[in-house]
């Protein structure tokens, strides 16, 4: 069975700040990582690797270092990795243009991962707009799968309901945090990974047209100040205090 | 034309009180699509909410499946010329909106907070980044696809004298490889954390299932009645379901009152309640998280804190 994974670099938001003179986010300086929910879709891949044989493929388009990130998802268990770094910001048509251009030259596949949505931007549009551009099914939100050799049984979760679906392959797979607790490769396994191959094509290589339909204009940044009265312990008079705040708030009634 | 698509006609109205805005302003027509059983009332309905016609498709599926869904909806939008696709974001919306986008190759917004003409152009707005910053974004080809959750627009008055017409269409999608198997309702209780005056929240802090009674009791003398839950409490232990996780893959809540009780603070959870008025944090950790997103905070074990509280605040109401 061939697998591809679809993974992305995010910034770590948990560090970020908002420069209180502009009201925009401070990008530049933070950490990067790999997408959570995408070490998700990995460990997926490697289950049903292990059942089934066969190959997993990672694809990323972004930045020149997401090279870094792609070697933590070889180090999981994958076993070749494309990186597609283009010069400009891409909009959600021209990102999965590119994605579906990977996927095309890798050309084998049976099964796509994605992650349900990138903490980022938390849209959640580049699995289904990708199995939309594919003409392939999809089966989004599964926080379950099971892979037979000639199917995909999943169960997704849509809040009020569990919807179970089946599909043939090809068909792409879209995965929420909770269906597994992703690995942490080991030492020798993070050593092995450098000898994997990262394949890092151009946007010529791919043989796709970008067309942008969307523009960033602006970023504004949401600030959230907050009393922050801290009490420091738990006495009696903290309490107290507390509740008469509150009350002077008008949220007790 | 504006074209409306939810699977639920609360969020149906909402969307049309919108599409009537931007119709009005570039001179068109607000289109409605009802796919399902659905009669000629249902389309009448629509009209009284905005739309100057409503195509009724139907079509035999309980639940949505996107493939054919999103194939319904790109043959009337191939026939109607529509300039803006305005879609109920929810699970099922979104999902369709984003196959369809893929595969009529249009660009699409997910989760719009607003949405307007600015010199003409489709301009939307989205929160991004865990809620810590709001992006400006406009459209640069037609058609437009954009997703909207509930509550962001007002429905119109419903009024019964407007005129519109009601359209049958007979589409058969085309039909896709997959199936669905079971649908099961999870077990629903009555809680909509989303509407909510008051929330005491759970975290980890919570050592015992059986603990989040000490929450419950303060929920009880608090107007509201309403606990919530962040992450771990919902989805990795199930003390409680779903529909009591607040965050940015639970619910959003916005309170008058949000009281969190053993919960760290990660971005994930303040995405789902930083839009509380007040906001106390109660954990014995002096440096979690939480403190920083909150009014008042109390560092102590939420094991002694709760009780007190719960028994201050009694007092004080009477």
């Amino acid at each position: 069975m061939n697998i591809i994974v679809c993974a992305k670099q995010v910034v770590d938001i948990s560090e970020m700040k908002i420069d209180k003179s502009s009201n925009t986010p401070i990008l530049t300086g933070l950490d990067k990582k790999v997408n959570e929910i995408d070490k998700n879709a990995m460990e997926e891949a490697i289950k049903i690797k292990g059942d089934h044989g066969g190959k997993i493929t990672v694809v990323m388009i972004g930045e020149p270092d997401g090279k870094e990130r792609m070697k933590e998802i070889l180090a999981m268990g994958a076993d070749e990795g494309v990186l597609v770094s283009p010069p400009d910001a891409l909009d959600y048509a021209q990102l999965t243009t590119l994605l579906s251009g990977a996927v095309k030259k890798i050309g084998d596949y049976d099964l796509i991962i994605c992650g349900e949505a990138s903490t980022d931007m938390f849209s959640g549009q580049v699995g289904p707009r990708l199995a939309g551009m594919l003409d392939i099914p999809q089966i989004t939100y599964a926080q379950k799968i099971d892979a037979a050799a000639d199917k995909i049984s999943a169960e997704r979760n849509l809040g009020d309901t569990v919807v179970s679906m089946e599909s043939p392959f090809p068909v792409l797979v879209t995965v929420t945090k909770e269906i597994n607790e992703p690995r942490l490769p080991s030492l020798m396994e993070i050593l092995a990974s450098a000898n994997k191959p990262i394949h890092e094509w151009s946007v010529d290589d791919l043989g796709v047209t970008l067309e942008e339909k969307v523009v960033a204009t602006d970023l504004q940044g949401i600030s959230m100040d907050r009393k922050q009265e801290i009490f420091e312990d738990d006495s009696d008079a903290s309490i107290q205090k507390l509740v008469d705040h509150l009350m002077k708030d008008g949220v007790l009634r | 034309m504006v074209l409306v698509y939810a699977d639920h006609k609360n969020l149906a109205t909402e969307l049309l009180a919108k599409a009537v805005d931007l119709a009005k302003e570039r001179k068109e027509e607000v289109h409605a699509v009802l796919v399902g059983t659905v009669s000629d009332a249902d389309g009448k309905d629509l009209i009284s909410y905005g739309a100057d016609k409503v195509f009724l498709v139907d079509y035999d599926s309980k639940v949505s499946k996107a493939e054919e869904y999103c194939d319904i909806l790109a043959k009337i939008i191939d026939e109607t010329s529509e300039n803006i696709i305005l879609i109920g974001s929810d699970k099922n919306g979104k999902e369709i909106a984003s196959r369809l986008a893929g595969k009529i190759d249009a660009g699409c917004v997910v989760d719009a907070m607003d949405v307007s003409l600015d010199e003409g152009k489709v301009t939307v707005k989205r929160v991004v980044y865990s809620g810590n910053a709001i992006s400006v974004q406009q459209f640069t080809s037609t058609p437009a696809i954009i997703t909207v959750p509930s509550k962001v627009f007002e429905p119109l008055k419903s009024d019964t004298g407007r005129k519109g017409t009601v359209e049958k269409k007979s589409i058969t999608p085309d039909s896709s490889a997959s199936k669905i198997t079971n649908v099961s309702e999870k077990t629903a209780g009555n809680v909509n954390v989303e509407e909510a005056e008051v929330i005491v929240s759970c975290g980890r802090g919570f050592k015992n299932k059986d603990d989040l009674k000490l929450a419950n009791d303060l929920a009880e003398v608090l107007k509201g009645r309403t606990v919530g839950c962040s992450r771990p409490i919902a989805a990795d232990l199930k003390w409680l379901p779903e529909e009591h996780w607040i965050g940015l893959s639970g619910h959003k809540v916005k309170p008058k009152l949000y009281i969190a009780a053993g919960i760290s603070g990660q971005i994930q959870h303040i995405a789902g309640m930083r839009d509380s008025s007040v906001v106390v944090a109660i954990n014995k950790d002096a440096d979690a998280l939480i403190f920083n997103s909150a009014d008042y905070g109390i560092i102590g074990d939420l094991y002694a804190v709760l009780p007190k509280l719960t028994n201050a605040i009694k007092e004080k109401m009477g």
